[in-house]
């Protein structure tokens, strides 16, 4: 089953006075099925959180269709069932908390759908429990690192009991455990829950742990398939202004130098194991 | 090479004297080199903020000094102003502070407010423009017509106009894609070889700073944890993970391999430079067949 889906998706953002409008998707055709874990990349420019807004109707398409949870976006009648269904989390962690505890803050999207009182409380304790910041739930914002705020964040979009979660460059301001902080809880919400999973990313080393990484540029879609397949096409990544893990690239730069190392090779694990073998046999 | 920019038991107090008082800043003593590129990292709250804004005397210490080619900054407060000029300091995301009308104002805002005459400010929004990698047809636009990058480069340059002595770079490379932080990295160390002086860089890729750090300063719950070459900081691989940080993925991989008793140096900080290692090691073995 499809899960998000859109359908030659064109948009063009308004222009200013007296430009041309510029079109930031041209023409993309993606469908995401229920429970995977997609992570899209794309050099800045390149659509891909234009895309992120397309699938919870906060944008809607200029020609095509969206299909967030099998509903039109472009029905005005359904935007909040679709915000609600598929909740989006932004880069910047401080611009999406709203109250001064944690846990009032994660309440309070049941509270705008109007869940009663037992239901939110119950809500609330799951969802911090999922992201692992139950313990901070009367601790104030302010005083959480970045990927703690981000948790937090996740959490205020669980409570919502969404089934699919889009998140705009999550870690982009957090620090290394931060970051794996916030990816891991990602990752175990799709695994255990099966919420699907919209990962938009610059760090290689995050997309390398999703199902399916698709690719975009220019409004298109240049790659789409497994991160093993989609990280062995070293030279088209970087001829986009993108990037592979440093890992993939050692193993690509030996195996042009004749080094007979595998296709692939997605992390440092991998790569020290792949050369071991190599030196030891 | 005297010491330009030093720190002697430096610390921070926030909320000094209050019940709610926090150190974040502990006893950090540095010596800075006129002419090195440092990299500083540690987590989120280890303390990089706090240090960095003590060094051009945005924050004041509450205990110990920040010494300028010698000189304590706070020897005479009413000349903070000129300390400002000389320690120039770019905040994370620097361009929410573009305000002028275009580009060009934006950058003269500091070189004029340095008193500097029309011609000079002139030729500094020029220069400054041309080393922060922003083309001279962009300084006649609106600050907010530029991308996202460009707009980046156009802080940076207004930082880099004041010609400050030591360049201090929170982050600068935050939120752009892997080719546009690529290009910045190079930009800066270009301005950095070409200018001579001081550059501070703070940074949460480990990538970025073994590329281009000379010697790297860790900070961790408000100390100085390591302050030393940056292939020696590397080689702790594991003290860096306590503290919430990590190595490049190249370091760990070559640090596996010499711990497997394989011929290579310990705190390999490069793609080129593992290559250049590994080469050899496998040329012996029969396992390359390109030159």
């Amino acid at each position: 089953m499809d899960h998000l889906q859109t359908i030659d998706l064109h948009f063009s953002y308004a222009p200013g006075e007296g430009e041309a409008p510029r079109e930031v998707l041209c023409g993309v055709t993606l469908q995401v099925k229920k429970g995977e874990f997609v992570a899209l990349l794309g050099h800045n420019g390149s659509g891909k959180s234009t895309m992120a807004k397309q699938f919870n109707a906060m944008l809607l398409p200029s020609g095509g269709k969206v299909y967030a949870a099998g509903m039109d976006t472009a029905d005005e009648s359904l935007k909040y069932e679709i915000r609600r269904r598929v909740g989006l989390v932004l880069q910047n962690p401080d611009n999406q908390l709203v109250a001064s505890v944690v846990e009032e803050d994660v309440a309070f999207g049941p509270e705008n759908l109007g869940v009663p009182p037992e239901e939110i409380r119950r809500r609330v304790d799951a969802a911090l429990r999922a992201v692992g910041m139950q313990d901070h739930a009367l601790d104030a914002p302010y005083k959480l690192s970045g990927g703690q705020k981000q948790r937090v964040a996740i959490a205020g979009i669980l409570a919502m009991e969404p089934e699919c979660i889009v998140l705009d460059e999550p870690t982009a301001m957090l620090d290394p455990r931060g970051r794996e902080e916030v990816l891991d809880a990602v990752l175990r919400l799709n695994r255990e829950r099966g919420i699907t999973v919209v990962l938009i990313t610059h760090y290689m080393d995050e997309a390398v742990r999703a199902g399916r990484v698709v690719v975009m540029d220019n409004g298109r879609v240049l790659l789409d398939g497994p991160p093993r397949e989609v990280f062995s096409q070293v030279e088209l990544l970087k001829k986009h202004a993108l990037d592979v893990p440093q890992a993939t690239e050692l193993a690509y730069r030996l195996k042009a130098m004749g080094c007979a190392l595998p296709d692939g090779i997605l992390d440092e694990d991998e790569c020290a194991a792949a050369l071991e073998l190599l030196l030891g046999g | 090479m005297p010491a330009i920019l030093e720190t002697k038991g430096l610390t921070y107090e926030y909320g000094h004297g209050t019940s709610m008082s926090k150190v974040a800043v502990d006893h950090v003593d540095l010596s800075v080199r006129q002419g090195e590129l440092i990299g500083i990292i540690g987590h989120t709250g280890s303390g990089k903020s706090t240090l960095i804004q003590q060094l051009n005397g945005l924050l004041r210490p509450t205990a110990g000094q920040v010494l300028l080619e010698g000189r304590d900054i706070w020897a005479e407060p009413k000349k903070i102003r000129e300390v400002r000029f000389r320690v120039g300091m770019v905040f994370q995301y620097p361009e929410y502070q573009l305000f002028e009308e275009t580009v060009r104002a934006d950058i003269a805002f500091g070189p004029r407010n340095m008193g500097l005459s029309g011609g000079e400010v002139e030729d500094r929004v020029r220069r400054a423009a041309e080393f922060a990698g922003l083309r001279p047809e962009l300084l006649d636009r609106s600050p907010f017509e530029l991308s996202g990058g460009e707009k980046r480069r156009a802080a940076i340059a207004g930082v880099i106009a004041m010609d400050p002595d030591v360049l201090v770079l929170d982050e600068p490379a935050a939120g752009l894609d892997p080719h546009g932080r690529d290009v910045l990295l190079s930009q800066i160390q270009s301005y950095h070889r070409l200018r001579q002086n001081t550059v501070l860089l703070v940074s949460h890729s480990m990538e970025d700073i073994a590329r281009v750090a000379g010697r790297v300063l860790v900070m961790d719950h408000g100390r100085a944890a390591f302050f030393d070459r940056t292939a020696k900081v590397f080689a702790h691989g594991e003290e860096l993970e306590r503290m919430g940080l990590r190595v490049p993925q190249v370091t760990k991989i070559m640090d596996r391999l010499r711990r497997g008793g394989y011929p290579v140096a310990p705190g390999v900080l490069t793609l080129e430079d593992a290559i250049r290692q590994l080469a050899p090691v496998l040329r012996e073995r029969g396992l390359l067949h390109v030159q």
